[in-house]
């Protein structure tokens, strides 16, 4: 599985106003610092997750949303609008979502001795397909076998990747290209006539 | 210190406080209108589809919003929990000037006659508190149409013979022309030997009251309308009461009691301010119209000596028999593309099956839905298909653009456990007690609402469906945007709380004035039978201080 180039990430970016640019630059900075070494570099700039946890989620989101020839909820930035919503709305869920981005670590070190996001596409979706079926270890998921991790995180994902894109995910509009949809009516009646579709 | 006194103070600025308001202000009279919410205008649209009235992953837009006015939850197995306003359960309807009708979708029902005389026609139904109002559909006849033509509605229902009759057509046709699964629907609906017709919407279709029509965009439900088309008591009768110079609103303001005499007689109300300070409004007549679950509230918490179980509850009425609509219908899937963008959706009815459903006590009018945004569109797949990887993308890629969904506001069968009462231990932010829900529907309504599917079904069946599935209501407590229900209506003061007038029984000068009165809750979206209550409330109040009496 493709992950996201830097490149994705910086053009994100440099589309925000640049006081929160900063701001996000100093978070970047604090979560390397308190995670270097570890794994592989994403693009900093996260609000709440660390590294490993944006890479894990980001993993995970892509997993139910594939890229093909359109957009996935990689490209659309989907994990930017879970990372930006745990410091908002979601605040309540910052402890689910940690412990669920461990815990697919976990469970992919164990099976393929490699974090989640190393995992080829098949042996990811093996993992979901566990728990969406309530059936991942309950050593690491707790009695429910995972169930409520993946339906937290799938509810999450469709949200980021139709959801508007102010919110962080659905980059590009990258699902209004999927269902076919202009996303932006613009309309008046002065200027657009109504035809009746035939 | 109390503020000079005035002739009546509303409380709630919703479909029902500003129509009153009006009322008093053209005929001279001195009102101020609280809400506590704040007054939007049309430019806070925003077309934001996570953070709107309707899909409230993000939080109300039009109110309330905030941690500090919370609600507790009581399910079928007695386990509670404190829910927030934009967390499923809370029943939310928005708090903002305006209320519901800023942001609704619209639809302008009239009620059936047969609703207002539910007990008559069916009977008294087990484990419910079904009963007739006491004012009938003809009482209410002329308020319809008054509403329709003040406040402006859009729509053709000529073609529908169930209607209850009606001395004026509406003031503007439909709202057109019509979209693709508007002219399936109606050539089914008429192969079937149904009854279709162009839905009344609280919309201007053409130019109307200074302001344009709509422009047929797919941000409807749940937002307020970017070009100001829709047709709210924000942007017509309040702005006629404003103009009179006779109405005072006052916004972000928290009633928290009715003060009330050791005889029931009213005195004011007391609220907190925008900044937080305690104020005391006195009032010849206090009005409250904060919907049916506010009101509820704010009675409740408004203890005094002849009502110490709160105003107007001696008998235990207020709370009781919370209702809203169980919405039932289908999904259909096509092999065409249905989807042309073609706003707000909605448009096409049939009240065939609102009464005459063999066994059933009520039914539905059933509608197309209004245009699902593609975060709607993961909660309408199919049951069993895929929810994730590359088929649901698949699925999502192909047949985003051809489903259609039929569905309608199942009439509910009132229950006296389906309630709303104070919790004993949370408060909001202003320190006044939080509302605790607790019952649920009555196995009737989920009946019915079964029944209204299968229609559903056959309706896109008939219009070409390849594959359809249902969607059917549960036994959960519904009292969202269409709750009614808990300060009913009636005759007797030991089996309701107010009087045919919206009067508190046992108060000379206390009126409920919305959803709450209604005993009944129709198949019908509710809005044009409060707005019609509040007309005629009004024109009651008027006539009352014309008569030097309250």
């Amino acid at each position: 599985m493709p992950n996201p180039t830097s490149a994705v990430y910086d053009r994100g970016e440099s589309s925000r106003g640049g006081s929160d640019l900063k701001r996000r630059e100093f978070v970047a900075t604090a979560a390397t610092a308190a995670s270097a070494g570890c794994g592989a570099r994403l693009a900093a700039g996260y609000r709440f997750f660390s590294k490993d946890e944006a890479r894990a989620i980001d993993a995970w989101t892509e997993c139910l949303i594939p890229a093909d020839d359109l957009p996935g909820a990689s490209l659309a930035q989907v994990v930017r609008y879970i990372d930006l919503q745990l410091t908002r709305r979601f605040k309540k869920l910052q402890e689910p979502y940690q412990r669920a981005a461990e815990a697919i670590d976990e469970a992919a070190q164990r099976a393929h001795a490699k974090p989640f996001a190393e995992l080829a596409t098949e042996q990811q979706t093996a993992l979901l397909a566990a728990l969406d079926a309530g059936k991942g270890d309950k050593a690491l998921w707790g009695l429910d076998g995972g169930k409520a991790a993946f339906e937290m995180v799938l509810n999450h994902t469709m949200q980021g990747f139709f959801g508007s894109p102010r919110h962080g995910g659905n980059r590009d509009f990258a699902s209004s290209k999927l269902v076919g949809v202009a996303p932006v009516q613009s309309r008046g009646r002065l200027h657009y006539s109504f035809k009746e579709n035939s | 210190m109390a503020l000079d006194k005035v002739d009546a103070v509303i409380v709630g600025a919703g479909a029902a406080g500003p129509v009153i308001g009006k009322e008093l202000a053209v005929a001279g009279y001195h009102v101020v209108l609280l809400e506590r919410g704040k007054f939007y205008q049309s430019s806070d649209c925003r077309k934001d589809d996570l953070y709107n009235q309707r899909t409230t992953i993000l939080g109300n837009a039009f109110g309330p919003d905030s941690e500090g006015e919370p609600r507790v939850v009581v399910d079928g197995k007695g386990n509670e929990r404190v829910v927030l306003p934009w967390e499923g359960g809370y029943n939310n309807n928005a708090s903002c000037v305006g209320g519901g009708t800023l942001s609704y979708g619209a639809m302008a029902w009239r009620f059936h006659p047969l609703d207002f005389q539910m007990k008559s026609k069916y009977g008294a139904i087990k484990d419910s508190t079904l009963d007739d109002w006491p004012v009938t559909y003809d009482d209410l006849e002329p308020y319809y149409e008054k509403a329709e033509w003040e406040i402006g509605v859009s729509g053709d229902d000529s073609n529908n013979p169930f209607k209850g009759p009606r001395k004026r057509p509406l003031p503007m046709p439909p709202v057109g022309p019509p979209s693709k699964e508007h002219r399936l629907l109606d050539a089914a609906a008429r192969k079937l030997g149904l009854h279709p017709f162009d839905i009344p919407m609280l919309r201007n279709s053409v130019p109307y009251n200074g302001r344009p029509a709509c422009m047929r965009c797919r941000w409807c439900v749940g937002f307020a309308c970017e070009v100001d088309a829709k047709c709210g008591t924000q942007n017509t009768v309040l702005r006629t009461a404003l103009k009179t110079g006779n109405l005072e609103l006052r916004t972000e303001c928290m009633t928290r009691e009715v003060v009330v005499d050791d005889k029931g007689h009213a005195t004011g109300v007391k609220y907190y301010d925008e900044n937080g300070r305690l104020q005391e409004q006195p009032a010849s007549i206090v009005v409250v119209s904060c919907g049916a679950n506010e009101s509820a509230r704010l009675l409740l918490n408004s203890k005094s000596k002849l009502f110490p179980q709160g105003l107007g509850n001696r008998y235990d009425w207020v709370g009781r028999n919370l209702q809203g609509h169980n919405y039932t219908g289908a999904v259909g899937l096509f092999e065409e593309e249905m989807y042309d963008d073609l706003g707000p959706g909605a448009s096409i009815a049939v009240s065939d099956y609102n009464h005459g459903n063999p066994g059933l006590a009520g039914g539905a009018m059933l509608a197309n839905e209004f245009i699902r945004l593609p975060i709607h569109a993961f909660g309408t797949r199919p049951p069993g298909g895929a929810r994730w990887g590359k088929e649901f993308k698949d699925y999502m890629r192909r047949n985003y653009r051809r489903t259609m969904m039929v569905q309608g506001p199942t009439q509910e069968i009132p229950t006296w456990d389906a309630r709303v009462e104070l919790d004993p231990k949370v408060k909001d932010k202003w320190g006044i007690p939080v509302l605790r829900l607790s019952g649920q529907r009555h196995q009737h309504t989920v009946e019915i609402g079964e029944a209204m599917s299968l229609k559903a079904e056959e309706w896109l069946k008939a219009a070409g469906a390849v594959q359809t599935w249902r969607r059917v209501g549960g036994r959960g407590l519904s009292g969202g945007q269409h709750q009614a229900g808990t300060v009913r209506m009636g005759k007797d003061p030991r089996t309701s709380a107010v009087d045919g007038n919206c009067r508190v029984h046992e108060s000379d000068n206390v009126y409920v004035v919305d959803a709450s009165v209604h005993v009944t809750n129709g198949g019908f979206n509710p809005v044009l039978t409060i707005m019609a209550l509040a007309y005629r409330a009004g024109e009651h109040l008027v006539r009352q201080m014309k008569g030097g009496r309250a």
